[in-house]
């Protein structure tokens, strides 16, 4: 029995990692000036985790089965209270290991996280609602048309609340997918119209919530041109699954010529460079 | 409630069926009771876990039971996205409140906490009794919901109760996940199918649960404060009494919590007030105020439910294993006929473990839009509480070396616990750390994680318990050999089941999804989707051996005496069952620690807590002395 | 049984029980002392302790609605501080003067003046229920100046944390009742030490009371 134990735990420890190992299963090859850090962190992570479970796993199956008793008449367990030197030793690895790579990873998260979007960014609003994406666009005058809620019109297609009265709006356009530039900081600014909604492009390697009543900031820059999906990644009602767009992370030239388009133009190219881009093979 | 004129506690055994089995104070009786309504939440559970697989594997099939009983929901028998969206939501609350959070504290603790620490029963019978039916009446409420949701006129009923009481959406409740993110759970009707009724039942549930909770764990506190027999001092007590005394003081001070933000979400439900809703909405095509579907709202704080739920939510997952790392200490020590290992770094642990919890729940909400800086405070402490885990787990492995390990069904779940314990939580160095949270968030590899601690690990230690304490509670054992096919089948098949979804996550899939063929980049999961599927089919169908175990047994197993296992603790000491006053009368004394096995010398490889006669190194169970 | 003892270390072996810390307790709780096995007195204290518990989560849960009062004040521009409604000054004095009341009456129980007890009971339950009519008087002002639940995020607060304040009050009420009622029984000479831990755990929580609507009142209009 205790034997049968053993290799039964040790047989899942190693299928258990096989599937690990096995790059079928892994992030998509991510694109962001960030995942490199992001990506060596996990390793290194995952790398702990791993030999920490293989080596309670080989351990537990291995006192079980050294230490089975065998029933032989007077054969006892030795006797221990414990061992308080043992204690302090293994507190002692475990935090300096746990709170190290917690260490660790706060510089990947400040790299993301703590600062704002350099002057020159690429700046796109992000309106997220039950189910669709809404993206706008400053225009050639960079200046983003004023909104407001009680403009809006789902009905007329004003899904941000666009104000026509005001001049920088003329040149603004408002898609269902995003289009931004490769090398080159990018700021979302997140907002949503009903719930709470979540932008996630894996290759990104981030999730940001989009929170009603709050604008969220978030920047980063994207290295490869390409068509990348775009998925809603916090419950937001029945039609979550299905609150799907892209990504196109355009040659520059390719976005300048882009900015300059009224909303018909620039709705229709974009179509078309969704269907000109292909998505990642990975 | 009654007091003899001797002083203390000594109430008459009650005779009638009502008094006895129903309506009774004996806290061993209201300790199977929360068993018994564990043992039928758990099935509903897993009923909607199972339909949760078939409809994420076989998706676009005709299951004609359903279209029978949820036409609407399930038109034609096939699960649209808000009839999976309410089972994912009820699957879990109905885990989390009344499986995890009953059998574990309420039924295992109840009925042996009193006994092990010598005492005739719990400080406050009557309210014992209470607590119970309480969170009886709440389980009610909850099912009420998968009614007024499922049931065309009977959610047209409630609808008569108010605009945020439209039911009838034809799926088995709310959606909003357990969670119930506001605004989406505040908004009502507007916000979609499932806002309505079902919301409301489901707030109101959890606060009468909340109610439960409260007065359980006021008992377990004052009791084991107050009643410990003599020579039962606090470093005396066997680790379950320490596991469920923290277990009662983190629910103490976080469910209060919960129910404060459930008051706060059903007045915005109901009352039109905008605690968590913010202005200027714009929903289903109406804007906030504009309409009388829509009342106006300004400058509510959604992220605000998100704390206030998270801060009961992180200590409610500590509730959900402690008793388990308890019941496991304890089980291993038994049957590896050897002394726990570092008894006081144990307690010290469960401390850590208690307090560190009410301090890391912000891990929750690193992508919140809450302050990036506090998601480093939060960060550093959630990957420091793995600490005292560790060192449980390193004390576990030292209680096996040098031991003699007995292979009872009981000690192959209780080993089960430290090998899934261990494969569950390491993953959460991964998730504890903000910036790879950040693309981990809301993703499989944190259903993996929860899944391994909660849904497996912890339910592994309350197999553990009831095979190891059946043969107390009934007088009768349960068999070893059906409970060793249980556990063969249900070890592997958790395993199946959840390690796959680790690399599902890390792939991309995302949480909640009813549906994964919208996106190009989850193609390839699909054969990971079918094994866990199949796995779950037979892990489910596993336990229905365990229920057969458990109910044959009662009747028909092989009797048992005082102390089959030859255990040290007091509950071993009195007959199996117990009679009404657990000790007839004569309350132990208490002489040595709960865990001596193997003492050189002694006759027996074992000695009682209470025995006289026997000569213990460095007497009276001081533990930790070195080696 | 006694045994042969086989290693070769003398063994340092105490016989006794042993000592626990902590309150004593009616089975001994862990203590030496040798034959006050059944302590009523240690037993009596259950209802001390039970009630300090309790309010450790009456505590959070205001503790959580305060949190939630002073985010929700922060977090948007439309907070519109409500004019005090006089009536709740009597309020005040009023719960003051119940806790006094019922101080008194609990030192009464002290010293068995069993039927001045009763009397300061009795006056302690009509002052709360006085108090929980002021409470009523003040919503009635609020709704006749046009505020009410949903107005603004002060007024909701102010129904809510009154509210639940009430309802709160109200379990006081009906266990000064039971206290008043039991009063009344003949009493036994164990009976005796349950009646004033009784007492005392009401006591106790009635006092919690008061201090608690002093720091709601200052919550609600001196804050801010």
């Amino acid at each position: 029995m205790g034997r049968v134990l053993a290799v039964i735990i040790w047989i899942i420890t190693i299928l258990s990692v096989a599937l690990f190992l096995n790059r079928k299963w892994w992030f998509p090859e991510g694109i962001s000036e960030h995942t490199p850090a992001y990506d060596r962190q996990f390793l290194i992570t995952i790398l702990v985790v791993g030999i920490s479970f293989v080596a309670a796993q080989v351990a537990l199956g291995w006192a079980i089965w050294k230490f089975r008793d065998t029933g032989k008449p007077g054969d006892r367990a030795v006797y221990s209270h414990g061992s308080n030197r043992l204690e302090v030793l293994w507190t002692v690895i475990t935090a300096v290991i746990f709170i190290g790579l917690a260490v660790m990873g706060q510089s990947v998260w400040a790299s993301l996280r703590l600062h704002d979007a350099p002057p020159g960014s690429y700046t796109v609003e992000v309106v997220a609602q039950q189910f669709q994406w809404n993206f706008h666009y400053a225009g050639a005058d960079n200046k983003f048309g004023r909104t407001d809620p009680s403009l809006i019109d789902d009905g007329a297609l004003n899904f941000v609340g666009l104000d026509p009265e005001d001049p920088a709006s003329s040149d603004d356009a408002v898609t269902a997918a995003l289009a931004i530039p490769v090398n080159r900081p990018v700021e979302l600014r997140l907002r949503s119209k009903d719930v709470i909604h979540n932008f996630w492009v894996p290759q990104l390697r981030f999730k940001q919530d989009l929170v009603p009543g709050m604008e969220i900031k978030v920047n980063f820059q994207a290295n490869r041109v390409g068509k990348y999906e775009l998925a809603c990644a916090e419950l937001c009602g029945q039609l979550h699954f299905k609150m799907k767009s892209y990504m196109l992370v355009l040659p520059e030239e390719e976005l300048r010529a882009l900015q300059v388009l009224s909303q018909e133009q620039f709705q229709a190219r974009v179509a078309e460079l969704l269907n000109q881009y292909q998505l990642p093979a990975n | 409630m009654s007091e003899s004129h001797e002083g203390v506690h000594r109430h008459p055994a009650p005779t009638s069926f009502i008094r006895k089995y129903i309506f009774s104070v004996d806290h061993k009786v209201i300790g199977i009771q929360y068993i018994m309504l564990a043992l039928a939440a758990v099935v509903v559970g897993m009923v909607m876990s199972l339909l949760m697989r078939l409809n994420l594997s076989w998706p676009g099939t005709s299951w004609p039971i359903l279209e029978t009983l949820f036409p609407t929901g399930a038109p034609g028998g096939i699960m649209t996205p808000e009839f999976y969206l309410s089972l994912v939501t009820m699957h879990g609350t109905i885990m989390v409140f009344f499986v995890l959070t009953t059998a574990p504290q309420g039924g295992f603790g109840n009925y042996f906490l009193p006994i092990q620490i010598g005492a005739e029963d719990m400080a406050f019978p009557v309210l014992n009794m209470l607590s119970f039916w309480v969170t009886l009446v709440g389980f009610i409420v909850i099912l009420l919901a998968i009614v007024v949701e499922g049931n065309q006129s009977i959610g047209a009923w409630f609808a008569g109760l108010g605009p945020s009481f439209a039911g009838g959406s034809g799926t088995v409740g709310p959606i909003g996940g357990w969670t119930g993110y506001a605004p989406l759970s505040a908004l009502g009707k507007i916000a979609g199918p499932g806002q309505g009724a079902g919301m409301n039942l489901w707030v109101i549930s959890i606060a009468i649960f909340c109610v439960g909770s409260l007065l359980g764990a006021l008992n377990f506190i004052t009791t084991l404060l107050n009643m410990r027999t003599k020579g039962m001092s606090l470093m005396r007590m066997p680790l379950t009494c320490w596991a469920w005394f923290t277990t009662a003081v983190l629910a103490l001070l976080s469910f209060p919590v919960l129910l404060g933000g459930g008051i706060l979400l059903l007045l915005d439900r109901t009352a039109g007030t905008s605690f968590f809703i913010p202005g200027g909405l714009y929903v289903s095509g109406l804007l906030s105020g504009s309409h009388p579907n829509f009342p106006l709202h300004t400058g509510g704080s959604p992220i605000l439910w998100q704390h206030l739920f998270w801060f009961f939510g992180h200590p409610e997952v500590y509730i959900a294993i402690l008793p388990g790392m308890g019941a496991t200490s304890h089980i291993l020590s038994t049957f590896a006929r050897k002394p726990v290992f570092g008894y006081r770094a144990m307690v010290f642990a469960i401390f850590a473990i208690g307090l560190l919890g009410f301090f890391v729940w912000g891990h929750h909400m690193f992508i919140s839009g809450m302050s990036p800086y506090s998601s480093i405070a939060f960060s550093i402490l959630t990957l420091s509480i793995g600490v005292p885990s560790a060192v449980k787990t390193f004390n576990w492995l030292g209680t096996l070396w040098g031991s003699r390990i007995r292979f009872t069904t009981a000690m192959l779940f209780a080993l089960g616990f430290v090998s899934l314990f261990v494969s569950g939580g390491i993953t959460g160095l991964v998730l504890g750390q903000s910036s790879l949270d950040l693309a981990m968030h809301d993703s499989y590899f944190v259903t993996a994680h929860f899944h391994l601690v909660m849904g497996v690990a912890s339910i592994f230690g309350m197999f553990a318990a009831t095979y190891f304490w059946f043969p107390k509670m009934f007088g009768r054992f349960m068999s070893e050999r059906i409970g060793r096919i249980h556990f063969w089948l249900t070890f592997i098949g958790v395993y199946a089941i959840f390690v796959p979804f680790h690399t599902m996550g890390i792939r991309g899939m995302p949480r909640r999804f009813s549906s994964f063929a919208e996106y190009e980049f989850l193609r390839n999961v699909d054969p990971l989707v079918l094994l866990v599927s199949i796995a779950a089919i037979i892990t489910i169908a596993a336990q229905l051996l365990f229920y057969y175990n458990v109910f044959l047994s009662m009747f028909k197993g092989e009797k048992a005496g005082d102390n089959p296992w030859e255990a040290t603790t007091l509950e071993w000491n009195t007959s199996s069952p117990p009679p009404h006053d657990n000790f007839a009368g004569v309350l132990p004394t208490v002489y040595h620690g709960p865990y001596e096995f193997a003492v050189p010398g002694a006759p027996k490889d074992y000695v009682m807590q209470t025995d006289i006669e026997a000569e213990v190194p460095d007497g009276n169970g001081h533990n930790g002395h070195k080696h | 049984m006694a045994t042969m003892v086989t290693s070769t270390r003398p063994p340092a072996i105490k016989k006794d029980a042993g000592a626990g810390p902590g309150f004593p307790g009616p089975n001994g709780n862990g203590s030496k002392r040798g034959g006050s096995f059944r302590d009523p007195e240690s037993h009596a204290n259950r209802y001390r302790i039970g009630m300090w518990v309790a309010l450790a989560s009456v505590t959070m849960m205001f503790t959580s609605l305060s949190s939630a009062y002073i985010v929700r004040a922060n977090s948007a521009n439309d907070w519109v501080s409500l004019p005090m409604p006089r009536v709740l000054i009597i309020s005040t004095i009023l719960i003051l003067a119940s806790s006094v009341t019922l101080e008194l009456a609990r030192r009464k129980l002290r010293r068995s003046l069993t039927s001045a007890y009763t009397q300061w009971v009795v006056i302690t339950v009509m002052l709360g229920v006085a108090f929980l009519a002021t409470q009523l008087f003040a919503w009635r002002q609020l709704k006749a100046w046009g505020l009410y639940m949903s107005s603004n995020p002060h007024s909701s607060f102010f129904y809510l944390l009154t509210g639940a304040h009430a309802v709160h009050l109200a379990g006081g009420l009906i266990g000064l009742s039971f206290l008043w009622l039991r009063s009344r029984s003949v009493t036994s000479e164990s009976a005796v030490l349950t009646k004033q831990a009784s007492a005392d755990a009401v006591t106790i929580y009635w006092h919690f009371m008061d201090a608690l609507w002093i720091y709601l009142f200052l919550l609600l209009f001196l804050w801010r």
